[in-house]
């Protein structure tokens, strides 16, 4: 099974060991990965900012470097939100790319929900022993239903308990450039959620995005918070050989 | 009602800050949203959305014909239609009414539309003393005309000391802190105002093609009194909301108060249809019907027509992470929260509320509660688009963009921006595990630490190790 990996931006950029991570894993599940070393960004700020022939020249791209690809995997539930569920809006006047973007999109999964749906991943090699409770991203959580399939996977560490937060489904504030444009909000939304991470009295908090993982870290540790880690799913099921490579 | 919404970043902050007023929100968070939760499990709740959504639509995409239905029934049943292009429409219609039936005195429960028009204002002008009768309304109007919050609790931005506060000072009576007490207070002061009206003005939740109907959702019992008293009753409403049927209105009526305040039922629900016949023994002479555009015609056939299936049931507020956090009156107009970040800018001009379509996390949860299914962010990104489209956004912003946007398509050049920008991120934190001031965005790092990147990028690393 050809995969292709889509690391996304700001994996690229803040964190590339969470595209190590994903990619042992794809690999330890089987998979013939790909990573074309063209791809950029999705397409999501552009097209979010309204910016819609920008987003959609970025998808386009995407599409051709992706297409070959039985599936397409991003650790990342709003990459991969965009391209399941907003890119074949993007071509709604053009039915032949429209068609190549919502075959795209039906191939194109979040990590956690690939591993479990697609290649029913039976055992991860982390090593991570202690407490952690999981935030749902927003748009994997409501654009693809990635909500049993990380917890499932937690489920398999011998060494992991999962305690829920309260509001585990609330927006943590990131929002791409809602972060920026409206910094106060944003940050009293990450104060919100970072207290029922707190509450939860887990030891790490787990999560499948990058932006959102920069917005509660940063927060967390603005908070005076030194101690509880924030994971992304990948790194936790990977474990610690894999951290800081 | 004045805009205030270019207003909205100011104000917003603001109450971002205000703990006080976020106590208040959270504790209608509690109400609301812990009992829509529970009130949508007693029904198959996505059939009941999907033949809401189905009704609505029906009835939008026919909208000429089923309005056309309404005025025969009203009309048949002693009503009279009347329409309004928009807020100045319905207070000349308005005033123009009370002058013929010489009303010196109009009492009112919950219209959304007055406040769209402004329409107590311009009673008081034409010599009509308007008596808002709905609990929170009349709280607000005692105060100095103080605008709502919220569209269906009024006055969800005020705590219970507040109000005693306010009582003790209007009313010139022993200031009481016992909610029973305090609206029992209200009720007697009211009490005159309902014997002695000439006018009873209501908005309508519903209005049913096939009899001429209107439907009005209250759980406070003054509808009914402002309704049936006074000999003069007009009904103030946007046309978007007529139903084909009762059978309809049945369906949507299991949807609306489960979703707006957690009731399986609202306290009361009134179907009221023509005027007082002979064998009645209450009701209205006098029935008018003001049915009002301003502003919602331009929206069939557009990219936005799924917003006027609206129901103004307020579960996209309630849901709303950013609603939670600064309250209603950021917003700036009638409508807050998600719906308003919708219909603020198609009602007053998209140049005249450009933050409200941006300030939202696209989290999509008032996409998923919404009962007719209104894709509510991707109705907000239209709007982003248009302002894009009409060159409304900032230069730097547009600069920024399209920098990005063009580097992104540009792989080699991307890789080396990326590079640099790691570096120059890895500089600012001085070594360490987090940037505290970041120049390129400080709004940022204002509430929070910005984390350091790694140090190299992905694709630094994944060339290195395929070579190795």
């Amino acid at each position: 099974m050809r995969v292709g990996l889509f690391v996304t931006c700001l994996v690229d950029l803040m964190r590339p060991r969470i595209g190590f991570a994903a990619l042992r894993l794809l690999e330890a599940a089987g998979c013939e990965v790909v990573v074309p070393t063209s791809q950029t960004c999705c397409g999501q700020p552009a097209y979010n900012a309204g910016d819609r022939r920008g987003a959609r020249l970025l998808a386009e791209k995407l599409i051709v470097e992706f297409e070959g690809c039985d599936h397409v995997v991003a650790p990342s539930g709003s990459c991969a939100g965009m391209i399941r569920a907003h890119y074949p809006n993007l071509f709604s006047d053009d039915p032949a790319w429209c068609e190549r973007a919502a075959a795209l999109g039906t191939r194109t999964h979040e990590l956690s929900d690939f591993l479990t749906t697609v290649v029913k991943l039976d055992k991860a090699p982390g090593d991570f022993i202690g407490t952690v409770t999981y935030h749902d991203v927003c748009s994997g959580l409501r654009e693809l239903g990635v909500k049993a399939q990380p917890r499932a996977l937690l489920a398999k560490m011998p060494g992991v308990r999962l305690v829920e937060m309260e509001g585990a489904e609330e927006c943590c504030g990131f929002g791409g450039t809602f972060a920026v444009k409206f910094g106060d909000i944003s940050a009293r939304l990450a104060e919100k959620k970072c207290e029922n991470v707190r509450t939860s009295g887990a030891d790490a908090v787990v999560l499948g995005d990058l932006g959102c993982m920069l917005n509660i870290e940063g927060k967390l540790r603005r908070m005076g918070d030194e101690k509880t880690r924030v994971l992304h799913i990948a790194e936790i099921l990977v474990g610690g050989a894999e951290r800081g490579s | 009602m004045q805009i205030r919404s270019m207003h909205f970043k100011g104000r917003a902050s603001a109450a971002a800050a205000d703990r006080v007023l976020q106590g208040k929100l959270a504790t209608a968070k509690g109400l609301f949203v812990d009992g829509r939760r529970r009130a949508v499990a007693e029904i198959d709740l996505e059939a009941t959305r999907e033949a809401s959504q189905a009704i609505r639509n029906r009835a939008v995409a026919h909208l000429d014909l089923w309005l056309e239905r309404f005025e025969q029934e009203a009309t048949r049943r002693g009503g009279q239609v009347l329409w309004a292009r928009d807020g100045a429409e319905i207070c000349r219609l308005v005033t123009d009414i009370a002058r013929r039936h010489g009303v010196k005195k109009a009492i009112k429960s919950k219209s959304m539309l007055s406040e769209e028009a402004g329409l107590n204002a311009a009673l008081e002008a034409a010599g009509v003393q308007p008596v808002e009768t709905d609990l929170g309304e009349y709280i607000l109007q005692i105060n100095d005309n103080e605008p709502p919050s919220h569209i269906i609790a009024p006055v969800i931005h005020k705590t219970k000391e507040e109000v005693a506060d306010l009582f003790a000072r209007v009313h010139q009576k022993p200031r009481k802190t016992e909610i029973g007490e305090m609206t029992r207070e209200a009720r007697e002061m009211l009490r005159t105002h309902f014997l002695s009206a000439d006018m009873g003005i209501s908005g309508g939740n519903f209005l049913v093609a096939e009899t001429g109907s209107v439907a009005l959702v209250t759980n406070e019992g003054n509808g009914r009194m402002v309704t049936t008293l006074p000999r003069v009753h007009v009904v103030i409403t946007g046309v978007e909301k007529v139903v084909p049927t009762l059978e309809d209105l049945a369906t949507l009526m299991r949807i609306l108060p489960r979703s707006a305040t957690g009731q399986s039922i609202s306290n009361y629900f009134s179907v009221l249809t023509g005027v007082k016949r002979p064998e009645d023994t209450d009701g209205p002479e006098h029935l008018y019907f003001i049915l009002v555009d301003n502003g919602r015609v331009d929206l069939l056939g557009s990219d936005f027509q799924d917003m006027l299936r609206c129901i103004r049931c307020a579960a996209c507020m309630n849901h709303c992470p950013v609603y939670q956090t600064i309250g209603g009156h950021a917003y700036g107009w009638v409508y807050p929260g998600p719906m308003g970040s919708v219909l603020t800018p198609l009602f007053v001009g998209i140049e005249n509320a450009l933050d409200l379509p941006h300030a939202a996390t696209m989290c999509n949860q008032c996409g998923v509660v919404c009962p007719v299914k209104i894709p509510l962010p991707d109705l907000m990104r239209k709007l982003r688009e248009q302002q894009v489209e009409r060159r409304l956004r900032p230069w730097g912003e547009r600069a920024a963009l399209k920098l990005w946007a063009w580097l992104a398509r540009h792989p080699s050049l991307y890789a080396f921006a990326a590079k640099f920008g790691v570096r120059y991120l890895n500089w600012l934190a001085e070594g360490g595990d987090r940037i505290r001031v970041m120049g390129v965005a400080p709004s940022w790092t204002a509430g929070r630490d910005f984390p350091t990147p790694e140090g190299r990028t992905f694709r630094e690393l994944y060339k290195t190790r395929r070579n190795e």
